[in-house]
C-alpha cells in the first residue's frame, strides 16, 4: 500500500503525478551508457595491483618485468602520482586531505589494508594487462594490524600514521594515535539532567561496516592529449567534484580536464570519491591513448568505502511523566586506513528530533587497518540513531508509555535546534508521529515468534552549489541541461519541474547530464539535495526564459513587459486586441527578433532543512535455527513535497532494505591476518527479493517553505532509522536485547540459548 | 593461445565469432560483439545482471564459455522489443518506475521474461524467489514485483 | 587453455587420461568458470561432457533409476516421475543457486565440486545413491560416500569421471527429504544441510532409514547411529531428541565466514529432525 497524505495546495499540472522517466526506454533496452559501456580507439586496459597484507612498509616495488612483457605500455606507482602536505586545521565537516587521497589511490610509504593499491599497469588487452601486474614484485615489511575501532583507539595499538595526534583533546597529546579526532556537542547540564531522571536506561552496540553495494562496479576511461588536456569518462555521483580532485591530486589547471558522467549504475554515497581516475590519468599520460579501468567485484569491496564499522555507549534518563531529562552517548567510528569517518553526522543524530533539555554526544574518528570509508546514505545517522531509538523504546516499556506518544511527548518543534545547533523550521515530525499512531500496521496483531520494531530517523538536509542551463530551441522545446548525475530519476524530476513552470507538456522538455566543461560548478548528486538544490536552479532557469518570453511579446505587441502574464504556457495581456502568444510561436520569433533565448542559473541553495522518516516493522524468529523472516513494513515519512511521487516511494522501499541488509546479515569478516574473506555478493548476503515482504509507504506532505514547491531531500532519511528498527522488531520477538549488529541467526541462536 | 570459432543465433540474427577458450559469454558480449546491454555486476553469478536466455533457459552469461555455444539460441535485452515496440514487461518497468539507477533492468527483465514464459499466473512468492538471484541494491524490490505481476496479467489477457 | 567436447566417454576418458592434472572435467561451469576467472585454478585443457549422451539421461527403469551426472536442476525439476520418487534429492540439487544457476548447474558438477556444502551430497547419500564412474580401466560404481575424501578432492583415479548416479527404485512407504539452513532465503551456500530416507513397516515403524549431513565437516557424513534410534520405532519426540543428539554428536563443523560450530552442531540436530518429518510424511503416503 503507497498512499499520499498532503495538507498543502494541490492544483499542479505535473507536479505530484505518476510519470514515466525520460531515460527510460534506454534502461529497459540497453542502449543506456554506464561506466563500463563505453570504447574509445586505441585504448588500453588498465589493471590494479592491490596489497595482500593489512598492514605493512612497501621496501621495494620492482616494475622491471612487468614492463619488458610484451603489450605493456606503461606502469605506474606512487613516485607516478604528486605528493601533497598534510591538511591543516581548523578541519571542516567533510575532509578532503590530498595527502590522504593521494596515498589512498596508489599506496606510498606503507600498505594500510587489504586491496590497497600499489601499482597500475595499461596494456594492449585485459589478459596482457592481469598477467602484467603479477609480474610486479613488491618487497613489504608485515606490521602488526588492528582492525577494530576501541582496539585502534587504546593506547599500545598498532599506529597506522606516526604523524597523527588527536585533534580536539585536551591537553595536546604527546603521543600519536589512531584516533584523529574527537567531536563532541552538548547542551544544559548533563548530571542535573540524570539526577531528575526517575528511569535510566544505558545500552551498548556494536556494529559491522557495510558497503554501499551498488550493482555497476567502479568504472572510467581517461584519455591525455599530447597538449595536457585530459577528457575522463566515469560512473560517478559528482563529475565536477572529480575533476576539482583529480586537478588538485595530479597539479593540472582545472579546465584542462574535462569529465563526462556516464549514467550510473548506483552509488549511495560510494562514488563521491577519486579511486582510480588519477591513476588512469597517469598511466593515459604515459601513453598518450585511452585508458580504461574497471574494477571487479572483489576489488570493490577490496579497495572502495564501506561505511564506518561502530561501538557506541548510551545513557538516556527520563521522568515517570515521559519527559526526557537527560541524554549521554559515545560513538566510535571506524574510519579506515584515513581519517574523515562521519563525526559530526553522528553527534547531531543521537538526539536531534527531541527536545532533551541536558544532551550530550560524542564521536570518535578512528583510524583502523580497512578500506578508508565513504558516505553511506545518511553518513554517520543510522547507527547513533540505532542507539537512540533503542533506548528509548526501552525507556517507554520502562514507563509503559506507548513509544509513539514518548516521542510525541518530546518531539522537537519547529523552531527547534538540532544537537549541533542547526536551527529548524516548519518541520513534519509531528504529522509523521501522528500518521504512524494512526496507521493499521501499528496496532495490528501479531504471531508468536514473531515482534514488531518501531524507529524514527532525522536527518538534516544539505543544499548546496547547483548550475543548471536551459535552452529554448526554436520549435518550442526547451532542452534542461544539469550538472548532476541522476542516480535515481532526477532527470524525470527537473522535467517536471520546468514543465510545471513553463506550463507545458511534459513532453516538450528534454533533461540532460551536461559535462563539466559546459556549465557551473554542480556538487555532488548527494545529501540528498538534487531535487531540492539543482530543482531550483532549474525553476530559476526557467523563470529566466519565461521573463524573456514576456519581454519578447511585449516587444511584439509594442506594449510594456508589465502587461505581459505568463500563463498555462503563453504569454497573455489584459489589453483587447492581443491573442495569446504560445511558448511555440514565441520560440519561432526569437532569433528574429534578438536572438536565441536561454536561462541559467548557478546558486548556493540553502535551506533544506530536516526531514523524519518513521518506520514500522514486524519479523519472525525462528527459536531453533534464528532465522528472521520479514513480515510486514512501512516507511512514514515527510517529504516537503513529493514531484514524483513513484520515486519518492522508491527511495524509502529502497532506503528501508538497505536498513535490513544493515541489521541482519550484512558485514565484513576477516581472517586473522587482516584480509578480507567475503569478497563478493555471495558472502556479503545482500538482501535479495526472496528475503523481503512489500514495503509500505506514506509519503507525509509537510511542504518546505524554502523550496518554490515545498521539496525536502527524501534519499537519506529512510535508511537512518531502518537497522534501529528492525533491531528493536528482532529483540521484541525474542523478548531479549540485542546489541551487536548484525543480528545474524548464530548470534540470534546464541542469544535464544544463553537463556534456556 | 589459439581461438574457437563459434556461431550462434543471437536476437534471430546469425552471429559468429571467435572466443578464446577462457572466455565468457559475457565477454563476447560485450567486449567482442559490443553488446552492452548486459551488464556485469559481479562476474560470479551472484547478482544477475548478465542474465541472459540460452537455449530457452536464463542463465548467468558470466557462467557460460562462448566455445560452448555452437549453434546455440541467445536473446539478450538488445531483441526484447519487437521493432519500435517494448514487450510488455518494459512497459510495465516504466509504469511501475521499477528502476531507478536501472544497471540491474536487463537482468531483471530477462528473467522475468524467462519465468513468465513457464509459468504465465505467478504468485507474489513466485516472483519473489524466481527473482532472487537478481540483486537490486535501488528499489527494495516492491515495485519490480508489482511491474512483473502486472505485466504476467496484461499478457494473459493479451493472449486469451 | 584449451576447450574439448567429446561426444563419447571413451573419447573423453581418453582426453582426461592424455591430459593428466591439467585437464578439468567440465559441466554446468558454475563452480568451474568461478575458480578459473578467480584463478583458483588454472587448467590447461576443459572437457566439457555435455555432449555425451549417457550424462544428460534420466532412465527410470523398473528396478533402477539412473540419473546423468551432467543434468541441470532446472532439467531434474521438470522430471514429475524422478520428482515423484526422490523429492528430496531432486529438491537438493534445485536449492543449488539462483534459477540461472539451475539452468547450467549439475548434479554430478555439485558432487564432483567436492564441497562439503554442497546440497546434493547429503540428499544422495540418504538415498544410497551410487556414482558410475567411467575410467580408462572400463567402468566402476561406488557408494557416493565412499567418493569423498576431503574438500575439493574426490578418490577419482586419473582420467576417470562421473557418468551418472544410481539410485534403487525406492520400495514402498519410501520418502526422502533435504533442508539446508541458510541466513537469507535464497542464493546463499548451506551452513548446514541434512538428508533423510526413511522406509516404514506396514504397521507405521522404521523399516530402514539412513540420515546424512552437510557443511558439519570436511565431507558430508552419515548419522551412523540414525538406524539404532529409528528402527522399529515411531516418531515421537523422544526419537527425535535422540536423532537430534545424534546428528549434532556426528557434526565436526569448522567456525568460518558462513557459520560457528556452535551454530552448526545445534542446527544439525534441528534440521535433521525436521526434514525427517518431511520424509516420514511422505513415506506415509506412498
Amino acid at each position: 500500500m503507497n498512499e499520499v497524505k498532503t495538507t498543502a495546495k494541490t492544483n499542479f499540472k505535473w507536479v505530484g503525478k505518476r510519470t514515466r522517466r525520460p531515460d527510460g526506454p534506454d534502461k529497459v533496452t540497453g542502449r543506456a551508457r554506464y561506466g563500463d559501456d563505453m570504447v574509445m580507439s586505441g585504448m588500453l586496459y588498465g589493471k590494479t595491483l592491490r596489497s595482500p597484507h593489512a598492514h605493512a612498509k612497501i621496501l621495494s616495488i620492482d616494475t622491471s618485468k612487468a614492463e619488458a612483457l610484451k603489450g605493456v605500455k606503461a606502469v605506474v606507482t606512487h613516485k607516478d602520482i604528486p605528493d601533497h602536505p598534510l591538511l591543516e586545521p581548523p578541519y571542516g565537516p567533510m575532509i578532503a586531505d590530498l595527502h590522504d587521497i593521494s596515498r589512498n589511490v596508489m599506496a606510498r610509504e606503507k600498505v594500510l589494508y587489504d586491496g590497497h593499491a600499489v601499482a597500475a599497469v595499461a596494456a594492449t588487452s585485459e589478459r596482457i594487462a592481469k598477467a602484467a601486474i603479477k609480474l610486479i614484485e613488491v618487497e613489504y615489511e608485515i606490521l602488526p594490524h588492528v582492525l577494530d575501532p576501541l582496539a585502534a583507539a587504546q593506547p599500545g595499538a598498532p599506529i597506522l600514521h606516526e604523524h597523527q595526534f588527536t585533534h580536539g583533546v585536551d591537553p595536546k597529546p604527546e603521543a600519536p594515535s589512531n584516533v584523529f579526532r574527537v567531536v563532541s556537542a552538548e547542551r544544559g547540564d548533563l548530571e542535573k539532567g540524570f539526577a531528575d531522571a526517575d528511569i535510566i536506561v544505558e545500552r551498548e552496540f556494536r556494529s559491522e561496516p557495510v558497503h554501499q553495494g551498488y550493482i555497476e562496479p567502479q568504472a572510467l576511461i581517461a584519455t591525455a592529449s599530447e597538449d595536457g588536456a585530459v577528457e575522463i569518462w566515469t560512473t560517478t555521483q559528482g563529475h565536477f567534484v572529480i575533476r576539482g580532485l583529480c586537478a588538485r591530486l595530479m597539479n593540472m589547471d582545472m579546465s584542462s580536464i574535462r569529465v563526462t558522467a556516464s549514467e550510473i549504475g548506483g552509488g549511495f554515497g560510494g562514488k563521491n570519491n577519486v579511486y582510480a581516475e588519477p591513476v588512469a590519468i597517469r598511466l593515459s599520460q604515459k601513453t598518450s591513448r585511452p585508458v580504461r579501468m574497471v574494477m571487479t567485484r572483489s576489488e570493490v569491496f577490496r579497495g572502495t568505502g564501506p561505511a564506518s564499522g561502530t561501538y557506541s555507549r548510551i545513557r538516556m534518563g527520563a521522568m515517570r511523566d515521559g519527559t526526557i531529562v537527560a541524554a549521554e552517548a559515545e560513538i566510535y567510528n571506524q574510519a579506515g586506513a584515513f581519517k574523515g569517518s562521519p563525526v559530526g553526522r553522528s553527534v547531531d543524530s543521537f538526539f536531534s528530533s527531541y527536545s532533551i533539555a541536558n544532551a550530550k554526544a560524542t564521536a570518535y574518528d578512528v583510524c583502523v587497518n580497512r578500506p578508508k570509508v565513504a558516505a553511506y546514505r545518511a553518513p554517520g545517522a543510522p547507527m547513533a540513531t540505532m542507539a537512540a531509538e533503542l533506548t528509548i523504546n526501552e525507556l517507554a516499556e520502562k514507563l509503559d508509555i506507548d513509544p509513539v506518544d514518548l516521542r510525541m511527548k518530546n518531539a522537537v518543534q519547529d523552531g527547534g535546534q538540532s544537537l549541533n545547533g542547526a536551527k529548524y523550521g516548519r518541520i513534519g515530525l509531528t504529522e509523521v508521529l501522528e500518521t504512524v499512531k494512526n496507521h493499521p500496521h501499528y496496532s495490528a496483531p501479531l504471531a508468536p515468534n514473531q515482534g514488531r520494531g518501531f524507529a524514527l530517523g532525522y536527518w538534516m538536509h544539505g543544499g548546496g552549489l547547483s548550475s543548471v542551463v536551459a535552452n529554448l530551441l526554436d520549435d518550442g522545446t526547451v532542452a534542461i541541461a544539469t550538472g548532476n548525475p541522476d542516480i535515481g530519476g532526477s532527470r524525470s524530476s527537473m522535467r517536471v519541474m520546468a514543465a510545471e513552470e513553463l506550463g507545458v507538456d511534459l513532453e516538450l522538455i528534454k533533461p540532460i547530464v551536461a559535462d563539466t566543461g559546459s556549465m557551473g560548478y554542480s556538487h555532488l548528486t548527494a545529501g540528498s539535495r538534487t531535487t531540492f538544490a539543482t530543482g531550483m536552479a532549474v525553476i530559476n532557469s526557467v523563470r529566466e526564459i519565461i521573463e524573456k518570453l514576456r519581454a519578447l511579446a511585449a516587444k511584439k505587441w509594442e506594449i510594456p513587459v508589465d502587461d505581459v502574464a505568463w500563463e498555462a504556457g503563453q504569454a497573455v495581456t489584459q489589453r483587447d486586441g492581443f491573442e495569446a502568444l504560445t511558448l511555440k510561436q514565441l520560440a519561432g520569433m526569437a532569433t528574429k527578433m534578438g536572438g536565441a533565448i536561454a536561462g541559467h542559473s548557478e546558486i548556493n541553495a540553502g535551506g533544506a532543512g530536516a526531514a523524519f522518516s518513521a518506520q514500522i516493522v514486524d519479523v519472525e524468529v525462528d527459536p531453533e535455527t534464528g532465522f528472521v523472516s520479514l513480515k510486514r513494513y512501512t516507511v512514514i515519512q515527510d517529504a516537503g513535497r513529493a514531484i514524483s511521487p513513484d520515486y519518492v516511494e522508491g527511495q524509502m522501499q529502497g532506503g528501508a532494505v538497505q536498513g535490513i541488509g544493515w541489521a541482519l546479515n550484512e558485514e565484513y569478516i576477516y581472517d586473522d591476518k587482516g584480509c578480507l574473506q567475503n569478497l563478493g555478493f555471495l558472502d556479503y548476503r545482500m538482501p535479495v527479493a526472496s528475503d523481503v515482504p512489500m514495503i509500505d509507504t506514506v509519503i507525509v506532505e509537510v511542504p518546505n517553505p524554502n523550496h518554490p514547491y515545498g521539496v525536502r531531500g527524501v534519499g537519506e532519511p529512510p535508511l537512518v532509522p531502518a537497522p534501529g528498527a528492525v533491531a528493536n522488531a528482532v529483540e521484541n520477538a525474542i523478548g531479549k536485547k540485542m546489541g551487536s549488529l548484525p543480528l545474524s541467526p548464530p548470534k540470534i541462536l546464541g542469544t535464544l540459548e544463553l537463556c534456556r | 593461445m589459439s581461438k574457437y570459432h563459434v556461431t550462434t543465433t543471437i536476437n534471430g540474427d546469425e552471429v559468429d565469432f571467435t572466443c578464446y577458450a577462457d572466455q565468457t559469454l559475457l565477454e563476447v558480449l560485450r567486449e567482442d560483439l559490443n553488446m552492452t546491454g548486459t551488464k556485469n555486476g559481479c562476474g560470479s553469478g551472484d547478482c544477475g545482471a548478465c542474465t541472459v536466455i540460452v537455449n530457452g533457459r536464463p542463465v548467468n552469461a558470466c557462467l557460460v564459455l562462448g566455445a560452448e555455444l555452437d549453434g546455440a539460441n541467445i536473446e539478450t535485452i538488445e531483441g526484447m522489443s519487437t521493432g519500435t515496440e517494448l514487450h510488455p514487461l518494459q512497459q510495465k518497468f516504466l509504469d511501475h518506475a521499477a528502476l531507478q539507477c536501472g544497471i540491474c533492468t536487463p537482468g531483471f527483465l530477462n528473467m522475468a521474461k524467462a519465468l513468465l514464459e513457464k509459468n504465465p499466473e505467478p504468485t507474489e512468492t513466485e516472483v519473489r524467489y524466481a527473482l532472487a538471484g537478481n540483486l537490486c541494491r535501488c528499489t527494495g524490490y516492491d515495485k519490480i514485483v508489482r511491474a512483473v505481476l502486472d505485466a504476467a496479467a496484461e499478457m494473459r489477457e493479451s493472449t486469451s | 587453455m584449451r576447450y574439448e567436447a567429446p561426444e563419447t566417454i571413451e573419447a573423453a576418458v581418453a582426453l582426461l587420461a592424455a591430459a593428466g592434472k591439467t585437464a578439468r572435467v567440465f559441466a554446468g561451469g558454475t563452480d568451474l568458470i568461478i575458480q578459473i576467472k578467480e584463478e583458483m585454478i588454472e587448467p590447461g585443457m576443459l572437457v566439457d561432457i555435455k555432449k555425451i549422451k549417457e550424462t544428460r539421461e534420466v532412465i527410470l527403469d523398473d528396478d533402477e533409476i539412473r540419473i546423468g551426472a551432467s543434468v541441470t536442476g532446472a532439467e531434474l525439476g521438470e522430471n514429475k516421475e524422478l520428482k515423484k520418487l526422490f523429492p528430496g534429492v531432486v529438491e537438493a540439487v534445485q536449492l543449488i543457486g539462483s534459477d540461472q544457476v539451475q539452468g547450467r548447474a549439475t548434479i554430478g558438477g555439485n558432487f564432483c565440486n567436492a564441497s562439503p556444502a554442497a546440497d546434493s551430497v547429503p540428499a544422495l547419500i540418504a538415498s544410497g545413491a551410487k556414482a558410475v564412474v567411467a575410467g580408462p580401466n572400463g567402468t566402476r560404481t561406488a557408494a557416493v560416500e565412499d567418493l569423498l575424501i576431503k574438500p575439493g578432492q574426490l578418490s577419482l583415479a586419473p582420467g576417470e569421471l562421473i557418468i551418472s548416479f544410481c539410485l534403487s527404485r525406492p520400495p514402498k512407504n519410501t520418502g526422502d527429504a533435504y533442508l539446508r539452513f541458510i541466513p537469507r532465503s535464497e542464493m546463499d551456500i548451506a551452513v548446514v544441510g541434512a538428508g533423510v530416507s526413511v522406509t516404514l513397516n506396514p504397521d507405521g515403524t522404521c523399516a530402514a532409514a539412513r540420515v546424512a549431513l552437510g557443511a558439519v565437516a570436511p565431507t558430508a557424513r552419515l548419522v551412523e547411529q540414525a538406524p539404532d534410534i529409528l528402527l522399529g520405532k515411531e516418531l515421537d519426540e523422544r526419537v527425535l531428541a535422540e536423532l537430534a543428539a545424534a546428528a549434532s554428536a556426528t557434526c565436526q563443523p569448522i567456525n568460518d565466514k558462513r557459520g560457528t560450530i556452535k551454530f552448526r552442531t545445534s542446527v544439525a540436530g534441528v534440521l535433521a529432525c525436521r526434514a525427517i518429518k518431511i520424509a516420514w510424511e511422505r513415506a506415509e503416503k506412498n
